[in-house]
């Protein structure tokens, strides 16, 4: 077996078991709570994927995640450890939601892409600015995403309070909802949004970008050895802001999406984790761009799966985010397995001489 | 610790360890006398490493036996070698880099006391060091050391336990020739007052010659012969090594060169190490197109922080570096239109992505020209068709282009870094330790390339901790102390001596640096 097969085989396997084992724990979890695992763990996958019904909302909850989970994973393929993904997406949504009141926006299609463009600039501004910092100044990027995201969520929901407040809207403050005619409908035959093509669009175009491109390849250089990178002279500093800097425009346009496709408004509910979760996407996808895609599915089928278990078996839907903790956790234990793995039977070879 | 402090003797009796198919050693049977160095020689690859591994536990032999004192003996572990008295010294340093040397040397010796009393520690530990030829600064980390300075600190480590068989991997690779006297002599003398036993895996011969007592030579896992060193010679032994006459002198004729002008030229480099202190303290060279300068030193007087300022790597505070009359600041553009290459040193952590693919590695200065990309698109099968062009020719011994850099061995990372920098034209060659770790014919064949390079009209640095090396390739040698050279000469007749007494000392005034012409070196 080649020496690449092997490792792929290896890389795809330690996820699976992970999740497995979270799925098995998470079992374990319910059992101690009274509820029958067996029955927990066929609900799960009934909600996820059991009809078309569930289809959708699994398919419904991934679209964001993918977007999210680029925010994460584009700036680590540069090296960089970057969770503030929250910030940007409450940035992107922001910036959509405002274009309207900056400018007449117009109407149809282009002003639909009008202000998605707007989200993707603040995303993308967002994520520069933590590369930025890191590479000028030397602050950790994980440390200032979290932060400049906290910063950007209190700055949102000032603005929604605030000056950009829709008069209209009472009991829960909100900006103006956005014209109907630059609202981003579902795909057609399906309940879901056209958020989730661009998602998938941006997980393989980013995929291709990183494996076929001397742009992509220089970036992949930055992140597993900036000293050789040095020496071979590619200019690091532009390299990871720029990398920071697509990750954040893919997280601000699920903002954007947030917005335009699902809340019509810019109001608190858009704060709903979804950068965060897209954190463990990325963790769960090895930073791989291309196997995002299953892994939000997946993701988003455990949250669809949530509604399910609480009307049939009583447990509050809010128990899946046990799940998802369990599988945090498994995933960054999995990684102490990395090439340790051993196909049962077979020796390893001494290494070449 | 109390361990009788008396040296063992060590017998193998057909010692034989196989890896799947894989003979490393075959029935190998040498005998250590008590209170002797004996050396051990082999290429890469002779199975000497794979040996002393069984000897310390690490590995367990598939059949043969091991009579310590004249005791069959079965080591399952390490821990039990250690606890019969033997010690290693890997090639591959083990310290934690973290911690202080004083918190290493305090794990050295396997038994922590629950709370730890460091004024006390500390004073013994001071004590200690007093006691050996090598003195470090206790609260300096392993990180900011450098290769040399490691090496001390595992043999510091070693010593700590007063073990009575102690087997050294290659200690001196990295030390200058004083300081290798001033080891290997302390080693010596300890082990003919009976304290230990040593074992020496080495490739010098000089270190043999004068050093050990007796010598077992090893090829492809056979144990080709053993002689007391009395008895042998340099010839004799390169030959039992390699299995045929080797040649002791250059491996290419040095053609003689037209005079050209500095190609590179350092003009009062300044520079920090990584700890903020000045590691670089106006440090100034040339070097002109069809010449080898050397750059002599002791490891940890700023060669290492020369090579990554001049890779652009790290920043200058003052000075200045031109190559062909341009300010070089390294970036992509300048490396190709000036034919800047470069080898560091620890090629696998200075110039490889260690996870991506041998192919990938090879690319990595010309991913992106016209032949391999398109408008910003790669060209997979031309890297591969080059990959495997420079694999050939170069002698890389791997599985595939596509496996991955990390899983070659040190020397193959050497001569994959090697076909990347040497394929195309190099006009300006920045070379750092070159053949560190390496057996002799790799190392031959980088010296032989290291002289093509030179005859062709490029101009080579060759900063390197071996000082044999730079006397033989170098046209001049250059030393640097404190960060700054001390002393210039033309190579031809240098004086060892005086070479390693300027780079053993760090005068506070700093004089303009001696140059000696050549009447002067032959009076």
């Amino acid at each position: 077996m080649s020496p690449r097969l092997l490792a792929t085989i290896e890389a795809a396997a330690l996820p699976i078991l992970a999740v497995a084992a979270a799925l098995l724990a998470f079992g374990v979890f319910a059992a101690w709570g009274g509820y029958p695992p067996l029955e927990v763990w066929r609900l799960l996958f009934v909600g996820a994927f059991g009809d078309a019904f569930s289809w959708q909302n699994s398919l419904q909850r991934a679209a964001p995640l993918m977007l999210t989970a680029l925010c994460v994973a584009i700036p680590a393929q540069a090296g960089l450890m970057v969770i503030g993904g929250e910030g940007a997406l409450v940035v992107g949504a922001l910036a959509t939601a405002a274009l309207p009141y900056l400018m007449t926006v117009p109407p149809s299609l282009s002003g639909t892409l009008l202000i998605l463009l707007a989200s993707v600039l603040a995303g993308a501004a967002f994520g520069a600015l933590i590369g930025a910092m890191r590479q000028w100044r030397g602050v950790n990027e994980t440390i200032s995403g979290l932060l400049l995201a906290y910063l950007v969520i209190n700055l949102f929901k000032h603005v929604v309070e605030g000056p950009m407040r829709d008069p209209a809207s009472l009991n829960k403050p909100s900006t103006r909802p956005l014209d109907d005619s630059l609202m981003i409908g579902t795909i057609p035959g399906m309940d879901v949004h056209w958020g989730l093509v661009w998602g998938v669009v941006a997980c393989v175009a980013a995929s291709i970008w990183l494996a076929f491109t001397t742009h992509g390849f220089s970036t992949r250089v930055v992140g597993g050895n900036p000293r050789a990178a040095g020496l071979v002279g590619l200019p690091a500093h532009r390299l990871v802001i720029t990398a920071c800097a697509i990750g954040g425009a893919a997280a601000g346009l699920s903002g954007g999406f947030e917005v335009a496709a699902v809340h019509t408004a810019a109001n608190a509910s858009v704060i709903s984790g979804l950068g965060y979760a897209g954190i463990l996407v990325s963790f769960v996808a090895r930073h791989q761009p291309l196997a995002i895609i299953p892994v939000a599915i997946v993701l988003g089928g455990f949250g669809a799966a949530g509604s399910l278990l609480q009307r049939r078996l009583g447990m509050p839907d809010a128990s899946v985010q046990v799940l998802l903790g369990f599988a945090f956790v498994l995933i960054l234990a999995a990684e102490v397995g990395r090439g340790r793995l051993r196909l049962p039977g077979r020796a390893r070879g001494a290494k070449a001489p | 610790m109390s361990l009788p402090a008396n040296a063992m003797r060590l017998e193998t009796i057909g010692l034989t360890k196989r890896f799947g198919d894989f003979v490393a050693l075959d029935g190998v049977s040498i005998k250590v006398q008590p209170g002797t160095v004996h050396a051990l020689l082999g290429e890469n690859g002779a199975g000497k490493s794979t040996l002393v591994k069984c000897l310390s536990g690490y590995h367990a032999a598939d059949a043969g036996a091991l009579i310590l004192d004249q005791r069959e003996q079965t080591l399952a572990s390490p821990t039990d070698a250690r606890r019969l008295g033997i010690g290693m010294v890997y090639q591959h340093f083990t310290v934690v880099p973290g911690m202080t040397v004083a918190e290493n040397l305090l794990l050295a010796t396997g038994e922590l006391p629950g709370i730890v009393r460091w004024p006390r520690v500390r004073a013994e530990l001071a004590a200690f060091m007093q006691s050996t030829p090598f003195q470090l600064d206790l609260d300096a980390r392993p990180v900011d050391l450098s290769a040399g300075q490691k090496q001390k600190l595992e043999i510091l480590k070693q010593m700590r336990l007063r073990p009575r068989l102690l087997i050294l991997d290659e200690p001196t690779s990295v030390l200058t020739p004083q300081e290798a006297d001033e080891v290997l002599g302390a080693l010596r003398s300890r082990a003919h007052a009976g304290e230990c036993s040593i074992i020496l895996i080495t490739h010098k011969f000089r270190e043999v010659l004068a050093y050990a007592d007796e010598v077992s030579v090893l090829r492809r896992g056979l144990h080709v012969a053993s002689a007391p060193v009395s008895t042998v010679t340099q010839a004799s032994l390169a030959q039992q090594m390699v299995g045929e006459a080797v040649s002791a002198t250059l491996p290419i004729e040095r053609q003689a060169t037209p005079a050209a002008p500095a190609r590179l030229v350092i003009h009062d480099l300044h520079a920090h190490g990584d700890r903020g202190t000045p590691a670089l303290q106006g440090f100034s060279l040339d070097v002109a197109a069809g010449e080898i300068v050397g750059v002599a030193g002791v490891s940890g007087n700023g060669q290492r922080e020369l090579m990554q300022a001049l890779t652009g790597q790290r920043r200058i505070l003052e000075g200045s570096i031109h190559v062909a009359g341009t300010p070089f600041r390294g970036t992509r553009t300048q490396n190709r239109e000036l034919a800047v290459r470069s080898l560091p040193e620890e090629p696998l952590l200075n110039a490889c992505v260690p996870e991506m693919s041998l192919a990938d590695n090879l690319s990595l200065r010309t991913f992106d020209e016209p032949a391999f990309a398109h408008l910003g698109w790669r060209k997979p099968g031309a890297l591969r068709s080059l990959a495997a062009t420079a694999i050939a020719a170069f002698g890389v011994r791997t599985r595939g282009p596509d496996e991955a850099i990390r899983q070659l061995s040190g020397g193959n990372i050497q001569r994959v870094v090697l076909a990347r920098e040497l394929s195309g034209r190099a006009d300006l060659l920045l070379v750092s330790n070159p053949t560190f770790g390496l057996d002799f014919a790799a190392t031959r064949d980088i010296h032989r390339r290291l002289l093509e390079a030179r005859n062709a009209g490029c101009a080579v640095l060759l900063i390197s901790e071996d000082l044999d090396e730079l006397m033989l390739l170098a046209d001049r040698i250059a030393v640097i102390s404190a960060g700054r050279v001390v002393l210039t000469c033309p190579a031809a007749g240098a004086d060892r001596q005086a070479l390693g007494a300027a780079m053993g000392g760090i005068p506070h005034d700093y004089p303009p640096p001696v140059q000696l012409s050549e009447t002067e070196i032959a009076a």
